[in-house]
């Protein structure tokens, strides 16, 4: 039985690549990859506890936050194609609309 | 055994994860993404949560990987449409950060600071297997996340159409 450390560590592993993914690029799409890639280090960790704790509170956890990320994916989307309809970039750099 | 299966697991799900936010092509981050969630969904096998595993592949690495695909197929972009990317000091501190929080992640998981105990490293507790456990869970103690996440969901769908349409 491989110890639930090794996965909280990888967990963190991945969910610190998510970040270094943000930080980084500048292409939107990219960087809500990354932001899925966070998501989904969240949840292994959550399901490494929920086996550790020997309770299944984790993995409704889990569940809830699968429903959130698809929701969060399709708006997301919707804004990144509304963004690209009306600036023709995918670069973050260019939308400073709001920036004063 | 195990712990062969789980270090192949953990090797290709790092590697595919540095390659989604390497790759200068969205769709071959998309692809990387998709094996990472693969490989994420055969270790929640290895868990014990054979539901949120099937969930994770067809949930994730099916609807929404396939509306990312989707999204960068409509866009129809063009190499010059990339972009630069930051600037290499940038780059640098981000690197310094990330690394900075790696390690502290790491010594909370592993050494516990502030009172935090680590993480044990092996328990007996076994959790029940198969759907009904689950079922019986989220729609008793966890009811009202339920419904409040079906609420959502409408109102994602509305917000897709409405942000997605030129014109109402």
């Amino acid at each position: 039985m491989v110890s639930s450390s090794a996965y909280l560590i990888l967990s963190a592993v991945i969910f610190t690549i998510g970040v270094l993914g943000v930080l980084v690029r500048r292409n939107i799409l990219i960087m809500f990859m990354s932001i899925e890639l966070m998501l989904n280090a969240v949840n292994l960790a959550f399901v490494a506890l929920s086996r550790q704790l020997g309770s299944l509170d984790g993995q409704v956890v889990v569940f809830l936050v699968m429903t959130v990320a698809a929701a969060e994916a399709a708006v997301g989307l919707a804004i990144i194609i509304c963004l690209f309809r009306n600036k023709k970039s995918m670069n973050v750099d260019d939308f400073n609309l709001m920036k004063w | 055994m195990e712990l062969l299966i789980f270090s192949i697991l953990a090797l290709v799900a790092v590697v595919c994860s540095i390659l989604v936010i390497s790759q200068r092509s969205p769709v071959a981050s998309a692809l990387f993404l998709i094996a990472t969630m693969v490989s994420l969904a055969i270790l929640f096998l290895m868990l014990n949560a054979a539901f949120l595993a099937t969930i994770q592949i067809i949930v994730y690495a099916g609807a929404i990987m396939v509306l990312f695909l989707f999204v960068i197929m409509l866009l129809n972009l063009r190499r010059d449409e990339f972009g630069p990317e930051r600037r290499k000091a940038q780059r640098f501190f981000a690197i310094l950060f990330v690394f900075l929080l790696l390690i502290g992640i790491t010594t909370v998981i592993e050494v516990g600071v502030f009172g935090v105990k680590p993480a044990e490293t092996v328990s007996e507790a076994t959790i029940p297997a198969g759907v009904e456990p689950l079922a019986q869970l989220l729609f008793t103690k966890y009811l009202l996340p339920f419904e409040l996440a079906s609420v959502l969901l409408l109102v994602a769908i509305v917000g897709a159409i409405v942000m997605a349409k030129r014109r109402l």
